[in-house]
């Protein structure tokens, strides 16, 4: 599933999706960077509330097919534009990192 | 790739805006010089971890990657507090920073561990007051 159903079939809201037909393979949860950066895998989709540019970092390192922002979180200043420039998915949704590791786990 | 490429970084401290830059950057340029994902992968996270640790620890430092057809070498040197024991730092979970950069997401003690784990070779030098250099090197 493509970055762009996964957001249509769950009704993520799209704060920035330059690379919208990346595969999304598998999941990972976390908020603590370095614990995520040791982690997550190219491909997943990485759901976090952490909400500050080094998330962007992370993601650029890491490489997930896309960041979903759970619970609603604000991303901070200057989040969607590095995104933008680093080629970052970024997905947002009110529902609860639980929830969404559920639906994740329902595609996978 | 007939020489070794040196890449000099120049990381500044206090600034968690800018941090992973110089990892970002290096990764774009292994990519370029066609390294496999997973030695791109590796090298980038323990740099990342590097800039982090400097960031949060020693006011910034520097970072200079040597690339050779066989083996990438990464070393960064600062002039920070050290590390005063350097067997508790490498430990997971052990970590000494501070609350306001546990809540950007840093501070799980995970960074001196994950640049041994995604490294072939890994060497801490520290003197406390002066300041500590990490050698890491990964083989392609």
């Amino acid at each position: 599933m493509t970055v762009k159903e996964l957001a249509k079939q769950f009704e993520y809201e799209i704060l920035c999706v330059p690379d919208p037909d990346r595969e999304v393979e598998g999941g990972y949860t976390g908020d603590l960077l370095s614990w995520v950066m040791g982690r997550l895998e190219s491909g997943n989709a990485w759901v976090t509330i952490m909400s500050n540019i080094n998330v962007i970092a992370v993601a650029a390192l890491a490489d997930p097919a896309c960041i979903i922002l759970s619970e609603q979180v604000t991303p901070d200043e200057g989040v969607l534009e590095r995104a933008e420039v680093q080629g970052i998915n970024l997905l947002r949704t009110s529902k609860s990192s639980f929830d969404v590791c559920a639906e994740l786990a329902s595609i996978s | 790739m007939t020489e070794h490429v040196n890449f000099h970084f120049e990381i500044d401290g206090e600034n968690f805006t800018s941090a992973g830059e110089a990892s970002v950057r290096i990764k774009k340029n292994l990519r370029e010089m066609g390294f496999s994902p997973e030695i791109i992968r590796r090298v980038s996270v323990a740099m990342y971890e590097g800039e982090i640790n400097m960031v949060i620890h020693a006011n910034g430092g520097t970072a200079d990657v040597d690339i050779y057809c066989d083996r990438i070498e990464i070393v960064l040197s600062d002039r920070g507090p050290g590390i005063s024991n350097i067997e508790l730092a490498m430990q997971e979970g052990y970590s000494t920073a501070p609350e306001n950069v546990r809540s950007l997401g840093f501070g799980a003690g995970m960074g001196l561990p994950n640049m041994k784990r995604y490294t072939d070779d890994m060497k801490i030098e520290s003197k406390v007051g002066e300041g500590t250099t990490i050698s890491m090197t990964v083989w392609v």
